[in-house]
């Protein structure tokens, strides 16, 4: 029975992880790039439904839709002010801007929002009967996994049936043959942030409704695992992101109920290496030769 | 020639700020001077009654991770201090307070600003860490400090010129292990503790020491965990723990909380001081720590007259209740300022003598300071506060005495 | 004069460099001991030098040998630790403090280099953005790792306590007069300061002798001919993993030397200090000094170290004034039409004519 307890608690706390490296998959697919400020936008778009919430009083439902306007136009401005200029220099510059920006996230949320903790009033109102909540099983964890599922095979489909998905795959296979079959690669990429940035505002509403604590560096240890999770199945693969960030959480709560609790992050970062060494591309990554 | 260029941008930006520290020091410099030469003959009037403007420093993490902490004792500080300075008295102050991120080389580097601005007493460093570092720079600069909330002992350890306000750890692992013991016999008791933080494990090593067998289960998480507490909670469940002792911060502890509630697990929560502060959270639901017992020496739910006008100020410009890090902050100015004009110290000492002066009226047996943590408060030789814990219980969303 | 042009460029660049870090020392060291520098600026030295050692042995894994290392800070702690362990725990072995302090740094250093070997043996066999992920998964370990450990000293040797959570201090059985040097999650308290400027300016011209003689020597052109292409430098039957791991190696005990000169500068000492904030952190002084660029590491660290405590002034306000600087560096560094600008003033400034757009500006790739 406590068995279970823990395996839901992990699945619940991997479909957080899921979803945020959805976003990081589907980013670095794409532009090719470690956008180290996902984990800060996860935080905004808390703020943002959290405000909602308390201070307009506007329905659960709402409060998300607009966590996830604002969240997307944040993350195309941040694509179009810091990103973008840097497209031709190298991947490093990229990854420095990136932090730049998340340290600027962080320290905007701080400024306007203090730096005390702000409760976070779960988004979810019914609750399971207590035959279930007696397995560990919560409304919130229900709804964070049922999204998750959803969102994947939204974006499984997206990618793969749509015009857009298919100018995506073509930009994340080699960007100047895309440019030339008359494909505009500026506004394909935005729309990958524009995603992005949505599924990051989804992420923050419900990793808050889970853990209810908010602050400005909320973000950034979920932002972390989740990029470790997009490692983990192979990143910039859509069900690998799904599958590693499902694992990386059932194997968190496992190493916490048995081995150590003290230990947990060492065990998940070392399960990381072992499968990493095992298979250099991650779970479900691809595997691209190298050309000479 | 991108790299010429990044460098010279670097260059320049460094030339900039550089020059605008240097604007500030040659307009503080002078003050120095000017004071200095009184100092030769104050040795002798010192005896006199407290006068001049004294020079507070306060360092403690005002960004990053920790930063609510640091916030609420400096701005706790600085109403003590504009409280001081309306009183009109010859005892004035100025207060500057330092960012140190929560970091040991930070806050060096902020204590050394702080006395390039002339600081003659501290109040600070908030966090253990960068506290202990601090001190035993300020140990060998003899400048006298007093720390809000650093509550290890290896803060004070052989630092004559180091106090405290809080309880130590151990103190408060030893009185919450006592209360159980007599309130709650043949109970049960599970710890869940932030094993990366001295102040977590301080007073969990001094709580476990005294349960000893009573203990039936321990979970610890650390800073990078401290979103999920599943695991620990459903553990300490299946252990039959009636009694689940949390030192830590009110933050983790909010979570662990609303977790419990959601399984459906009520035991007797008891928490230390560092838990005040839960109910102000903004959007907390009260009815989540109905029941909790905490163990802290402020409330701000108190309706003594001291407390209400504190509140009232800290709300006006916080727009928040005060936790104990405020309270712990604003009688930091005050226990200072009281001794101050016990010893008849004058804003022209050294901080040599200044240290000296605090030093031996903190640990004289007449001094005692009553504020807003604690009634008659008097210090040891070793820089150890001694007040009265108080439990506090939950009840309907304040704070009532059990 | 003539003997001087005669030299290769790389050459000069590399005197001009011992040379510009001797003068700064020594203006620096001159003001100090007449007193002009302020409190707040003396306690930047130490740890200035301490970064300096940090960037330019991470820029010899990230722009010589091309790898992205996002655990730097990990091999940081490691020094740091054993550093702090050696220094305290041989206060009797030996009293005169420079020696002991030296003795520490090299402990810290091997201890980092065996941290190095084995992070590098599994690791080096990954590429790119997986190689990044597990040396973040490492620092993370690390610093864990360094959370569980309990460590004292008395009159029969170090006791070394490996702690799940049950474990105290008292658990050391440590003879009166003993002393706790490690307390797990609590850290190194009660540290004798050893660590001086003269210390680090002495390890930074170390670590620049090193890292520069390795680049310039046989070893390192392998090195970055693996960088450049390694399909092509592995046909001409040069050994990739073994430069790689030169490299990385070489790195992470540099890095710990650093770590044990940081460690024994302050009086209290906890790993989540070097966590990926600080591994990033130093990437940071590394890219904006310009990969596999070792002078520009060395102004790229005293340039970051100090920017945010020079920014104190604007008090809540200087983080994220950090933080814009930081992307508008960035943005303007890799500006194409500054980039012409600046390879014209460049030029013009050696009296040559200015050189074709596109020639330089060019990143490693």
């Amino acid at each position: 029975m406590v068995f279970f307890s823990y395996l839901i608690s992990g699945i619940s706390l991997g479909s957080v992880y899921a979803i945020i490296a959805l976003g990081y998959t589907m980013v670095y697919g794409i532009a090719k790039m470690l956008n180290f400020a996902h984990g800060d936008v996860i935080m905004v778009g808390g703020y943002i439904s959290f405000c909602a919430i308390s201070y307009l009083s506007l329905p659960p439902a709402v409060a998300v839709l607009l966590a996830m306007v604002v969240c997307t136009v944040l993350g195309v401005l941040i694509e179009g002010l810091a990103y973008r200029p840097l497209r031709q220099a190298g991947s490093l510059a990229v990854l420095i801007t990136a932090i730049g920006v998340s340290y600027f996230l962080q320290n905007a949320a701080q400024l306007i929002w203090g730096v005390t903790p702000k409760i976070y009033t779960s988004v979810v109102s019914f609750r399971l009967p207590n035959s279930l909540t007696r397995l560990g099983l919560s409304s919130e964890a229900l709804v964070t996994v049922l999204s998750c599922v959803v969102i994947m095979v939204a974006l499984t489909t997206f990618v793969n049936k749509t015009k857009m998905g298919k100018a995506m795959r073509a930009c994340s296979e080699d960007k100047g043959a895309a440019q030339l079959m008359g494909i505009n690669v500026n506004a394909t990429i935005s729309m990958t942030f524009a995603i992005g940035s949505a599924l990051a505002a989804i992420a923050g509403v419900l990793l808050c409704s889970a853990y209810t604590t908010l602050l400005p560096t909320t973000g950034s240890m979920p932002g972390i695992k989740a990029f470790t999770a997009a490692v983990f199945g192979g990143i910039g693969s859509i069900p690998g992101a799904f599958v590693g960030g499902l694992l990386l959480g059932i194997i968190e709560s496992m190493a916490k109920a048995y081995i150590s609790t003290d230990l947990a992050n060492a065990i998940v970062f070392a399960v990381l290496i072992v499968v990493l060494l095992v298979k250099p591309t991650g779970l479900l990554g691809k595997y691209v030769p190298e050309k000479v | 020639m991108k790299k010429t260029l990044a460098l010279l941008l670097a260059v320049c930006m460094m030339v900039a700020v550089l020059a605008g520290c240097g604007g500030n020091k040659e307009t503080a410099a002078p003050t120095e001077e000017a004071t200095a030469p009184v100092e030769e003959n104050v040795g002798a009037e010192n005896a006199g009654a407290a006068s001049g403007t004294f020079k507070i420093g306060g360092i403690g993490p005002m960004t990053g991770g920790a930063a609510q902490y640091g916030m609420a004792a400096m701005t706790g500080a600085q109403i003590a201090v504009d409280e001081i300075n309306a009183l009109g008295g010859p005892v004035q102050f100025e207060f500057r307070a330092e960012d140190d991120v929560n970091v040991a080389d930070t806050a060096v580097n902020a204590y050394n600003t702080l006395k390039d601005w002339g600081m003659q007493v501290l109040v600070g460093a908030v966090t253990t860490t960068p506290c202990i570092s601090v001190s035993a720079e300020a140990y060998n600069d003899r400048i006298f400090c007093l720390t809000p909330s650093a509550s290890s002992t290896d803060v004070t350890a052989g630092k004559d010129n180091m106090f405290q306000m809080c309880f130590t750890d151990p103190n408060q692992g030893l009185s919450g292990a006592q209360y159980i013991t007599e309130n709650f016999p043949d109970a049960k008791v599970a710890v869940i503790y932030k094993n990366d933080d001295a102040y977590s494990v301080g007073i969990r090593d001094a709580f476990v020491g005294a349960m000893g067998d009573a203990v039936v289960y321990e979970g610890t998480f650390t800073e990078d965990t401290q979103t999920d507490f599943s695991v620990q909670v459903t553990a300490a469940q299946a252990a039959g723990a009636d009694v689940v002792y949390l030192p830590m911060y009110y933050q983790p502890a909010t979570v662990i909380l609303t977790y419990a509630k959601s399984i459906g697990y009520a035991p007797t929560f008891i928490g230390v001081d560092g838990m005040d502060g839960i109910l102000d959270q903004e959007g907390f639901d009260a009815s989540l720590a109905e029941g909790v017992l905490v163990m802290s020496p402020f409330a701000a739910t108190s309706t003594d007259e001291l407390t209400v006008k504190f509140v009232e100020e800290y709300q006006n410009r916080m727009g928040q209740l005060p936790n104990q890090f405020a309270a712990d902050g604003y009688d930091c100015v005050y226990a200072i300022y009281n001794a101050l004009q016990a010893a008849g110290c004058t804003a022209d000492m050294s901080n040599e003598e200044l240290c000296d002066a605090l030093i031996s009226t903190f640990t004289s047996d007449s001094f005692s300071y009553s504020g807003l943590t604690g009634q008659g408060m008097t210090w040891s030789t070793v820089g150890e506060v001694t007040k009265l814990p108080m439990a506090f219980l939950i009840k309907d969303g304040v704070y009532t005495t059990p | 004069m003539k003997k001087l042009s005669g030299l290769k460029k790389t050459t000069k660049v590399d005197f001009a460099t011992y040379l510009g870090v001797t003068l700064a020392f020594l203006i620096v060291y001159y003001r100090l001991q007449r007193g002009g520098l302020t409190n707040a600026m003396t306690s930047w030295l130490v740890p200035v030098c301490c970064f300096i050692v940090m960037a330019v042995s991470l820029n010899l894994v990230v722009g010589i040998s091309g790898e992205l290392s996002l655990g730097h800070a990990g091999f940081m702690s490691v020094g740091a630790f054993s550093g702090v362990v050696a220094g305290m725990s041989l206060r009797g072995a030996i009293p005169f403090t420079p020696v002991r302090l030296v003795v520490a740094i090299l402990v810290g250093a091997l201890f980092a280099a065996v941290a190095g070997v084995i992070v590098g043996v599994p690791v080096l066999r990954l590429r790119g953005d997986y190689l990044a992920i597990v040396t973040l998964a490492f620092g993370q370990i690390i610093k864990d790792l360094i959370n569980c450990l309990l460590v004292g000293y008395d009159s029969k040797g170090l006791h070394i306590i490996f702690n799940l959570g049950k474990k105290t201090v008292a658990d050391l059985h440590l003879e009166e007069g003993g002393v706790a040097i490690i307390k797990g999650a609590q850290g190194a308290v009660g540290i004798q300061k050893m660590s001086s400027f003269l210390a680090g300016y002495v390890l930074v011209m170390v670590t620049l002798v090193i890292v520069l003689n390795l680049i310039r020597s046989r070893t390192g052109r392998a090195i970055m001919a693996i960088r450049d292409n390694r399909i092509a430098a592995e046909s001409v039957g040069i050994n990739v993993t073994k430069y790689k791991m030169i490299a990385f190696v070489t790195s992470a005990a540099l890095a710990g030397a650093a770590g044990a000169l940081y460690g024994l500068n302050y009086g209290s000492l906890v790993s989540s200090r070097f966590d990926f904030n600080t591994s990033i952190l130093v990437l940071v002084y590394v890219v904006l000094g310009g990969l596999g660029n070792i002078w520009g590491s060395v102004i790229g660290a005293t340039v970051l170290y100090i920017l945010p405590e020079a920014l104190r002034q604007f008090a809540d306000y200087r983080m994220l004034f950090y933080a814009i600087v930081l992307i508008l560096v960035m943005l303007a560094t890799n500006n194409p039409h500054l980039q012409q600008l600046a390879g014209t003033v460049a030029e013009r400034f050696r009296g040559k004519k200015p050189a074709r757009a596109g020639e330089g500006g060019q990143s490693h790739e």
